[in-house]
């Protein structure tokens, strides 16, 4: 990044934004966190900093929201001590509450500031890779200002080694800024459906703003405004800010790419764009009308429509606002407040420390796996043509070392003559439990990633397999517990050497099912 | 006449404790009630009642006909 500071020039820099262009220098580089169009996937091919804005790099690279790769190795919590909200979403229904689903505003547990901190230092003595504390509702943060700022200061008292961020609708945020700045908050997301009023009044019934009900237009017109103010007044102060968008087909999907535009031009850092949950059990006004969600295929062309904007980020679960540890799994059932009470914790910052260092070496050793087959395929002609998705059973650690009947989900990673990038990842019900697969869960396991070429799994069982590849899915187990982009980037070769020979003929894949409805975690 | 909050329906937000300008609402064993000889229906303060404005859930802070309507001193 040395080269890039230099070419932004200190002189050319406004006083007052000097970050917000070095972040867009970033974005149009492709430096980090959710893989650009160059290929290369990850945080860049050489894992280490050189390739982005050494600040930034430090603010991302072990927050697992904001970094694909971090996401693998590192886990963060959410804390449910924001119960209230201002303004009503028609894909919310704040009345749902299930223990068995994952979806942001769901909680089963409200907390207390102090509960909340207690909780956060025995989750840190449990899991030595949890790195961050979110605030994420089930509400709206800056709708409850006095719990999530004392959270924040008792948490960064305790455990001052814990990134802090909050996810916002960005109504008050003008009114929060310097106190979120005070508190060395360092990550905010800012949930943006939308720029033009017009749209915005299908997607929010009213908002209360000033101690007012505002329906319609003016509701959405106020919102937008302010949390555009926001965003840049965020951008000035040097915090990161990742902006969440939920695709609501026919209703702002198209529009989307405007709103991209707009955040960017603001400084921000990220693009989250989630397809919608919607299912009339949720209750909610999209639920109960009928409104779909996009498809895969619908989700990935929006996604890569505005990649060549900004980085985006393919990696979000959607998770509760009380999740806890690594993202696509949720412990959460395991430190409940009562468990907590029984516990005794110890915060030791040392062996946290170890523990991280352990995950770094880790991490760069994924990156330097592949560079042999990265070399490989840029020499290999015949791939010009042909692009593939991969399916891929994983426990983390960027290995192939899931069993195809243990996945709760599928990462999904593009292969192309670029090289192999992680694109998504769908949920799937367990399909194997009680050590037999049921036939009906195979279906939808299917219908997933009915757009994978292949998946991989660490194993897999006879029947499963067979029906896998009836339906045109290359189940293939022989890259078990070996680097997820290298071992795709070796079939990707092989397969287009295949093709070539005129042993395979090569297909296009059709489209996958966005999965809805409860996600039962593992027991 | 005072409001009430339908307890089976109210999410427990809190939403509304802070909006009210009697300070009439507060939790009580984790659901929110109104006190209704606080509480003045937000007459000579706005022209709706902030609870209803805030609540989440439609329909879940009424008019408690149990007591009289609020007259304004």
């Amino acid at each position: 990044m040395q080269a890039k500071t230099a070419f932004v020039g200190v002189g050319d820099i406004k006083p007052v934004t000097p970050l917000r262009q070095l972040l867009e220098k970033v974005a149009e580089h492709k430096g980090c966190g959710t893989s650009g169009g160059s290929g290369k996937a990850s945080c860049g091919s050489s894992g280490g900093p050189q390739d982005m804005d050494p600040e930034v790099w430090e603010k991302v690279k072990n927050h697992p929201c904001y970094s694909e790769e971090a996401h693998h190795h590192y886990a963060r919590m959410h804390v449910a001590v924001a119960p209230a909200c201002n303004i009503q979403c028609n894909y919310c229904n704040r009345k749902y509450d299930c223990a068995n689903e994952s979806r942001p505003g769901v909680m089963s547990e409200k907390l207390t500031p102090e509960q909340a901190s207690k909780k956060v230092l025995a989750v840190a003595s449990a899991i030595p890779q949890m790195t961050v504390l979110g605030i994420a509702g089930p509400g709206d943060p800056l709708a409850n200002p006095a719990k999530t700022f004392k959270t924040f200061e008792l948490i960064s008292k305790s455990a001052p080694d814990i990134k802090l961020c909050l996810s916002t609708n960005g109504l008050t945020l003008l009114d929060y800024v310097d106190t979120i700045a005070a508190f060395n908050v360092d990550h905010v997301t800012i949930t943006v459906n939308m720029v033009d009023p017009e749209i915005g009044q299908h997607i929010y019934p009213w908002i209360y703003y000033k101690k007012k009900r505002y329906t319609g237009i003016e509701a959405a017109r106020i919102l937008t405004e302010r949390q555009m103010q926001g965003l840049e007044m965020l951008t000035e102060r040097k915090i990161l800010c990742k902006i969440n968008s939920v695709m609501i087909p026919g209703i702002n999907d198209k529009h989307l790419v405007e709103v991209n535009r707009a955040v960017k031009q603001r400084g921000a850092f990220l693009h989250n764009i989630m397809p919608l949950i919607s299912a009339p059990e949720h209750g909610t006004v999209f639920g109960l009308n009928g409104q779909r969600g996009p498809t895969a295929q619908e989700l990935k062309a929006l996604q890569d429509a505005c990649e060549g904007e900004m980085n985006m980020m393919r990696h979000c679960r959607q998770c509760r606002a009380d999740a806890v540890g690594l993202l696509g799994e949720d412990r959460s059932a395991e430190f409940t407040s009562a468990k907590i009470e029984s516990m005794e914790v110890t915060y030791d910052a040392q062996s946290r420390k170890a523990y991280q260092e352990t995950v770094e070496r880790e991490r760069q050793a994924t990156v330097a796996a592949k560079a042999a087959e990265q070399e490989q395929l840029s020499r290999l002609a015949d791939a010009q043509a042909i692009g593939m998705l991969i399916a891929v059973a994983t426990k983390g650690h960027g290995k192939i070392n899931e069993h195809f009947g243990h996945a709760t989900e599928f990462q999904i990673y593009e292969v192309n003559a670029k090289g192999a990038k992680f694109v998504g990842h769908r949920r799937v019900d367990l399909y194997c439990q009680g050590g037999y697969g049921e036939e009906e869960s195979l279906v939808t396991v299917i219908r997933a990633i009915n757009d994978c070429h292949a998946v991989f799994v660490a194993k897999i069982g006879g029947c499963p397999k067979d029906d896998l590849k009836k339906a045109g899915i290359d189940p293939v187990e022989k890259y078990a517990h070996q680097f997820i982009e290298q071992s795709a980037i070796t079939y990707f070769m092989e397969y287009v050497t295949k093709v070539k020979a005129g042993e395979i003929i090569h297909q296009v894949r059709g489209d996958a099912d966005i999965r809805q409805g409860a996600y039962i975690a593992a027991a | 006449m005072a409001y009430k909050i339908i307890a089976s329906q109210c999410t427990a937000c809190s939403a509304c404790e802070p909006e009210c300008p009697n300070v009439a609402i507060r939790e009580k064993n984790g659901i929110f009630v109104i006190d209704p000889k606080k509480c003045t229906e937000c007459i000579g303060y706005f022209d709706e009642p902030k609870c209803v404005e805030v609540c989440p859930v439609e329909n879940t802070c009424v008019i408690d006909k149990a007591y009289p309507r609020y007259q304004a001193a």
